[in-house]
């Protein structure tokens, strides 16, 4: 049975990792590399790393860390923020990347999407949407979402379900679900949304924003059917353990990798 | 010990050359016939598109030089599938090293294609999968398949339908999935590949 993913999330700048974590038994808290090889040991199933500051001059910073990334980890990981050209992707890749996250770029022209699927394959390109909610696109049935860019602060008059669809259509090969709704606020994830949009399209959907409490990630796969959940502060400070987590998953039915 | 990647239009295989590095071994990537004819192993790895990459073989003789090899030869994920006899994937005739044909991935009940993630083998008893102990987890990227044939040494099932995650035939190994990407597992996978054949 395909195991449904848990995947920590690192935002990173100048190469190092922000947003104060608190692991220990670490030489360095900043140090992704250092960081993701515990996640990757404490059973995490892939890795996302999103360069905040994602300027033009930290490109090189970034790429050479993502090469280290490459170097120490052997489990897949996605790499986004600041991505601005096809040739910006080819770098990622080529410094070891298994998949690339692309958002803003995309929603202002589409077709970026089609490019980078024929040309790399879609199974590394991951469209990472982020939906607030909009009583504008409302139905007499169901709550209207809207696309947002730059960090969420930018709407840009998209309805989330079809514009998944059309990236789907487009040739992506994943999504990745962000409610700024319910990021940070730990009530859960957005499961009503992250359902419809994985019933609208043919891929995998990796639902992002809300974790708490463990109890949320079983709603997310059973009710909402995401292939994979992301989370970023409740694994920096501990306050969801991976393996214990992978354990109360898999005691809810949920398959689970269970790392020996 | 020689180790030679197979050079040619496929995508990561910087991930291979990362995971033999953990492994302490350093590797060649080369089309060179010479250096490939003389190496103690050669990786076979691949992420793209079979006609194309067919293509690029063809052009450079490697199709019908890369089945003449007699040392320990491993296909990955695309490898694997290109030693095939034929894939649905633009029906591209493939090199025959395996006597079956690759397959595309309907989905009969919604499930998503391509099968990506995490999943388990089911493991005959073959040198490549010594030492290890179920659950067998291992990551696959793929839309297309290779059927349960008499040269599957490792099965797992997804959209229904059970098919190889590992062939073999004579010093010939392949892996639809990605032992430089599936962990510890992964890298004692590829250890046995180096030090157990």
């Amino acid at each position: 049975m395909l195991a449904k993913r848990i995947i920590p999330c690192l935002d990173v700048r100048d190469g190092r990792t922000v947003k104060g974590v608190n692991f220990v038994n670490l030489r360095d808290a900043g140090d992704a590399v250092e960081l993701a090889q515990l996640y990757s040991r404490s059973g995490a199933d892939e890795l996302t790393f999103l360069d905040i500051t994602a300027t033009v001059e930290n490109r090189s910073t970034f790429s050479s860390l993502v090469r280290r990334i490459a170097d120490h980890i052997g489990i897949p990981f996605t790499v986004g923020g600041g991505i601005r050209t096809t040739a910006d992707v080819g770098v990622l890749l080529d410094s070891g990347a298994d998949k690339i996250s692309i958002n803003s770029q995309v929603v202002a022209n589409p077709s970026v999407i089609d490019t980078l699927s024929l040309q790399y394959g879609s199974q590394c390109v991951v469209c990472a949407i982020d939906a607030r909610r909009n009583s504008a696109f409302d139905t007499p049935t169901q709550e209207g979402w809207e696309v947002y860019v730059h960090g969420g602060r930018t709407p840009t008059g998209l309805e989330v379900v079809s514009w998944a669809k059309e990236a789907y259509n487009r040739g992506c090969g994943e999504i990745l679900l962000t409610s700024m709704e319910h990021d940070g606020v730990k009530q859960g994830f957005a499961l009503d949304l992250t359902r419809r949009v994985g019933e609208a399209v043919g891929i995998p959907v990796i639902a992002s924003g809300g974790a708490g409490k463990m109890e949320h990630f079983v709603d997310v796969f059973t009710q909402a059917k995401a292939d994979a959940a992301l989370a970023a502060s409740i694994f920096h400070f501990h306050e969801i353990d991976i393996p214990e987590l992978k354990i109360f998953l898999s005691q809810h039915g949920i398959t689970m990798r269970n790392r020996q | 010990m020689k180790i030679a990647v197979v050079k040619y239009n496929a995508g990561n295989i910087r991930s291979v050359l990362c995971a033999l590095k953990r492994l302490g071994y350093d590797a060649t990537v080369t089309d060179d016939f010479a250096e490939l004819a003389s190496a103690d192993r050669v990786i076979f790895p691949g992420v793209g598109e079979a006609s194309t990459a067919m293509a690029y073989l063809k052009e450079r003789g490697l199709d019908a030089f890369l089945k003449t090899l007699k040392q320990p030869f491993l296909g990955i994920c695309l490898g694997m599938q290109l030693m095939c006899s034929f894939s649905e994937e633009h029906d591209t005739s493939c090199l025959g090293i395996f006597d079956v044909p690759v397959k595309k991935f309907v989905p009969t009940c919604g499930e998503k294609i391509p099968h990506m993630g995490w999943n388990t083998l089911q493991v005959e008893e073959d040198p490549l999968y010594t030492g290890l102990q179920d659950p067998v987890w291992c990551y696959f990227v793929h839309s297309y398949y290779v059927p349960v044939c008499s040269e599957t040494i490792a099965k797992t099932e997804y959209a229904h339908i059970e098919f190889s995650a590992s062939l073999r035939h004579d010093n010939f190994w392949g892996c639809q999935f990605h032992p430089e990407k599936s962990g510890d597992l992964g890298e004692l996978i590829l250890k046995n590949f180096l030090e157990a054949l």
